[in-house]
């Protein structure tokens, strides 16, 4: 009997090992005469047991972790082709709590196939979203998107239904879907991990999308620092093609809807939309004012539906099982699930899918399992660089779109970052001015001045020079920013500066102040 | 590495003729430039500016706006080490130290050592198992100096 194995292809696996260790297992199978078939997997996002091996059994799918190239010897003398007990065993891995207890719904099929076998993804109900779209009329697919009550997932959290909807009723002769996968904070890596370990998902959407709305022309905008999955996605686009349901008549719809990836180059700005779309058509990825909306004038003036990778990755879902299921979980305005993030300095660190509502705490504490390093939990980042900054204990506060934004946050795209109390905040406060000097495109002066004017004043603050004048000009500054730039760059990267000084004044404090 | 062809205005502007319509614009085309030769030299300004009938202009702006854009050869061996905030609360800042005194360098951008060369990134987007970083497009986790040595000398095996 041939054993069936899964070493994950995710790159998050093979940055610790994986192919190391798929290597070793198929050396050490052969010389012993066992036969064995080897999946690569997507992840399960179960990130601190990377590599994370799993074996076919008659109970189900056991899993070891973490696993190196050094463990294979001893894990198979165990009987890790039974899937018998050893020190790295965690069971069952349908039962291990940490994934048992979450609501998969846009990660429903990571980790279990090969990301690249299109009859595992057909198997899993995959493409019957994408079905149903062309059996029905475009402006019903929009109803069941807007009545799903599905928002943004790249941080704005616009209602999705609505930007279908003006796509779909705006009349040109040539629309596009741009997916936007320029997943430039950090502490996330959701997007990424779709593309790379479940691309069809993303694809079907996009063309549900097309078919929806009535363009043809897909684009995926994907971050040069994502080489695997810029390659995952380039060949799951050639085998929808080769199967017939992306190219000139999907699914013999007689309707057209193509895909192509474009590749950045290295610009933080390019994740805004409009900055984006500058960036597709070639150019420095300056930021557009709005009005006009991408939705009627984007991508080379045409109206263009820009969504994140996992709002177009729920849409499958949403459109095979009706927009009812999707509707039921969540809280307030915020419904579905979001895909949180882990990252940082955290014992348990992945993907945690939930339903809206959980507190921070929860996912921290519960989920994360507090820090790695198992020092005391100082501060949490919640959004990406652009978000607030939490001490550990306001950690109960729920993760909704409305209920962070009350709590002085924002949800973004849902990453989540630890760190403990030797991270000094006043150096995060000055980082987030940094990081917003090098990235700002330059259109709005408090933006490309503004952060380096802020980097020179919060220097001035932790050396204690003239304290309290700069930071009234610190306060300022955070001011004009944030009112006076047109994106979130500018507007945004005062919240983990102001959160930094309100909850931790103390790391501004420690130098003897000298007057001037 | 020897992967890039020497740099010739008549190769460039083959490359840039035989492009497909929708990547005749700035950015993919010096995208491709960079492809091919491994950086953008001067002289590839008005190469591209002349096939895509744009401004010399336009093409330094698109050149010098994006930081994957390179106006110097790359080394044979290009470690990228993310600096951004998951990384720094794994350690990316005490990473960074290191290499600074074990190379005795102050890492900026395109920083040269020998045949290594170090750049600062924001994210991979393995920020559950940072600090992170890439040597010649391989990620790599949980990265501490003997992690990355390693990769180091890995690499420049690959290319001997």
């Amino acid at each position: 009997m041939t054993a069936r194995i899964y070493v994950p292809r995710d790159s998050a696996a093979l940055s610790v090992g994986a192919d190391e260790v798929a290597k070793r297992l198929d050396e050490v199978c052969a010389a012993r005469g066992a036969v064995v078939e080897i999946v690569r997997n997507g992840s399960r996002g179960m990130l601190w047991l990377e590599p994370f091996v799993e074996v076919e059994t008659p109970a189900g799918r056991v899993g070891y972790g973490p696993v190196t190239a050094g463990d294979v010897e001893s894990l198979l003398d165990a009987g890790l082709l039974e899937g018998r007990a050893h020190a790295l065993s965690h069971g069952l891995v349908d039962q291990i709590p940490w994934l048992a207890t979450q609501q998969r719904v846009t990660f429903a099929r990571m980790g279990l196939h090969d990301p690249l076998d299109l009859d595992d993804y057909r198997a899993g109900g995959g493409l019957r979203g994408l079905e149903r779209a062309l059996s029905i009329a475009p402006d019903e697919v929009v109803a069941d998107v807007l009545a799903s009550g599905l928002r943004g997932r790249g941080g704005a959290g616009f209602p999705a239904g609505i930007k279908w909807r003006t796509v779909m009723e705006a009349d040109a002769d040539q629309k596009y879907v741009c997916c936007n996968a320029d997943e430039g904070d950090s502490g996330t890596f959701a997007d990424r991990m779709l593309m790379e370990g479940d691309p069809f998902t993303l694809l079907e959407g996009m063309a549900i999308a097309g078919i929806a709305t009535g363009a043809t022309q897909g684009l995926i905008y994907v971050r040069s620092e994502y080489p695997y999955a810029i390659r995952t996605l380039r060949t799951a686009i050639d085998i929808a093609r080769v199967d017939g349901w992306l190219g000139p008549d999907v699914m013999g719809s007689g309707r057209a809807f193509d895909i192509r990836v474009v590749e950045g180059a290295g610009s933080y700005v390019c994740g805004e939309e409009t900055a984006m779309l500058e960036s597709l058509e070639g150019k420095r990825g300056m930021v557009r004012p709005k009005p006009p909306i991408p939705a009627l004038q984007g991508l080379f003036g045409k109206p263009t539906l820009v969504n994140n990778v996992l709002t177009l990755a729920a849409a499958p879902g949403i459109i095979a099982d009706g927009a009812a299921a999707y509707q039921a979980l969540g809280m307030e305005r915020s419904r579905g699930t979001q895909v949180f993030q882990l990252a940082g300095n955290i014992a348990r660190g992945g993907i945690v899918e939930l339903a809206f509502g959980v507190t921070l705490g929860e996912l921290v504490e519960g989920y994360g399992g507090g820090t790695r390093s198992g020092r005391p939990l100082r501060a949490v980042q919640v959004g990406g660089p652009l978000g607030a900054y939490f001490p550990a204990d306001t950690l109960d506060v729920p993760m909704d779109y409305e209920a962070l934004a009350a709590a002085g946050g924002l949800l973004g795209h849902g990453g989540i970052v630890a760190f403990d109390d030797t991270v000094d905040m006043a150096a995060q406060a000055r980082f987030a001015m940094e990081f917003c000097a090098v990235e700002s495109c330059g259109k709005c002066t408090p933006c490309r001045v503004g952060s380096t004017r802020g980097v020179e004043v919060i220097d001035k603050i932790t050396a204690g020079v003239d304290r309290e004048r700069n930071l009234v000009l610190l306060e300022d500054l955070c001011t004009t920013m944030t009112d006076g730039s047109l994106c979130a760059m500018g507007g945004l990267t005062p919240l983990p500066v102001r959160s930094a000084l309100a909850h931790f004044p103390e790391d501004f404090h420690r130098a003897t102040e000298v007057r001037p | 590495m020897s992967a890039y062809a020497p740099w010739s205005p008549q190769a460039a502007q083959d490359l840039l003729s035989a492009l497909p319509a929708d990547e005749r614009l700035i950015l993919p085309a010096l995208q491709h430039v960079q492809a091919a030769f491994g950086y953008i030299p001067d002289g590839a300004v008005h190469v591209v500016a002349d096939a895509l009938n744009v401004s010399r202009a336009e093409v330094v702006g698109v050149l010098t706006y994006y930081h994957d854009l390179r106006q110097a050869p790359p080394a044979s061996v290009v470690v990228q080490i993310c600096v951004a905030e998951a990384c720094q609360a794994e350690g990316t800042r005490e990473l960074v130290g290191a290499i600074e005194s074990a190379y005795d360098v102050t890492l900026g951008n395109e920083t040269h050592v020998g045949a290594v060369e170090f750049d600062k990134v924001y994210c991979f987007g393995n920020c559950a198992l940072g600090p992170a970083a890439m040597v010649n497009g391989r990620l790599l986790g949980r990265c501490d100096m003997a992690r990355l040595e390693a990769a180091i000398e890995s690499a420049q095996g690959v290319r001997s």
